[in-house]
């Protein structure tokens, strides 16, 4: 194993357990803090794996903008301490679901793609190569997500504004 | 460059992970964060395979996955907020007034 493999399974096994515990925590506000470390381990590993336009996306929108979002909606909602409070009674059958579409992921990726001899490095891809392709391939479907981000705004503030005269 | 299956390995975690959390929460902020997993599972994917491939089009779709799950997040936690004015709870079980 190359050193940039070692380092995408630290990264990758960090990443994981705190999925875990974030679908296991008590507390809210706990899950939100391991959403944010699992968020950012998810950066590392696109940092790794030669992306840096998309790592640094990430940390700006998952940990800096959605995370953020993620505890103003905990804030304002009044959520309960406990698991009890916070998971439902199909807790066994979802962990015997999320097993299974592990065990059917894990055989399907290992019997479709060999391992393989390790490469050398890859230069990581530049931001301007990025943008390029953006901007001469997909111009429409960027035009297409900007549109989708500015209808969504619109309407999360529709839904969620208080209207005059709502008795209070 | 890390090998293919590593990747998505990791991938699959994260997935399994959140399929979980989907399934076993109730609170509807974490069923949210649960999706994001699933959600990160699929970018990791699409990042690998750019990297395999020597193309970037995996990681233009990423940015662009990244884009639909903020907006995914801005209304789904507007849709709470609401729910948690008209009805005092966020209970996703609680919720089934159009249930049949």
């Amino acid at each position: 194993m190359s050193g940039a493999e070692v380092a995408f399974v630290v990264l990758a096994l960090v990443g994981v357990a705190s999925a875990v515990r974030l679908v296991t925590a008590r507390n809210v506000v706990h899950a939100a803090l391991y959403l944010v470390v699992t968020l950012a381990t998810v950066a590392g590993a696109y940092l790794v794996l030669a992306a840096e336009f998309v790592a640094w996306v990430q940390i700006l929108i998952y940990v800096g903008a959605i995370v953020i979002l993620f505890l103003f909606g905990l804030m304002l909602t009044k959520a309960p301490i406990g698991r009890e409070a916070l998971d439902n009674q199909q807790r066994g059958l979802a962990a015997v679901v999320g097993c299974l579409v592990l065990a059917g992921l894990v055989s399907l990726t290992l019997g479709a793609f060999p391992w393989g001899a390790p490469a050398g490095p890859v230069a990581p891809a530049r931001t301007e190569d990025v943008g390029a392709a953006i901007f001469r391939h997909f111009v429409l479907p960027f035009e297409a997500v900007s549109f989708l981000l500015l209808a969504a705004l619109i309407g999360a503030v529709v839904l969620a504004r208080r209207d005059e005269g709502e008795g209070r | 460059m890390i090998r293919l299956p590593l990747a998505l390995l990791f991938s699959a975690a994260l997935f399994s992970v959140g399929v979980y959390g989907v399934l076993a929460r109730r609170n509807a902020v974490m069923v949210l964060m649960a999706i994001e997993l699933m959600l990160n599972a699929v970018n990791v994917n699409l990042v690998a395979f750019s990297q395999q491939l020597g193309q970037l089009v995996g990681q233009v779709f990423a940015l662009f996955v990244i884009a639909v799950a903020a907006a995914e997040v801005g209304i789904g936690l507007a849709i709470v907020i609401l729910l948690y004015r008209n009805r005092e709870t966020i209970n996703v079980d609680e919720v089934n007034l159009l249930r049949w």
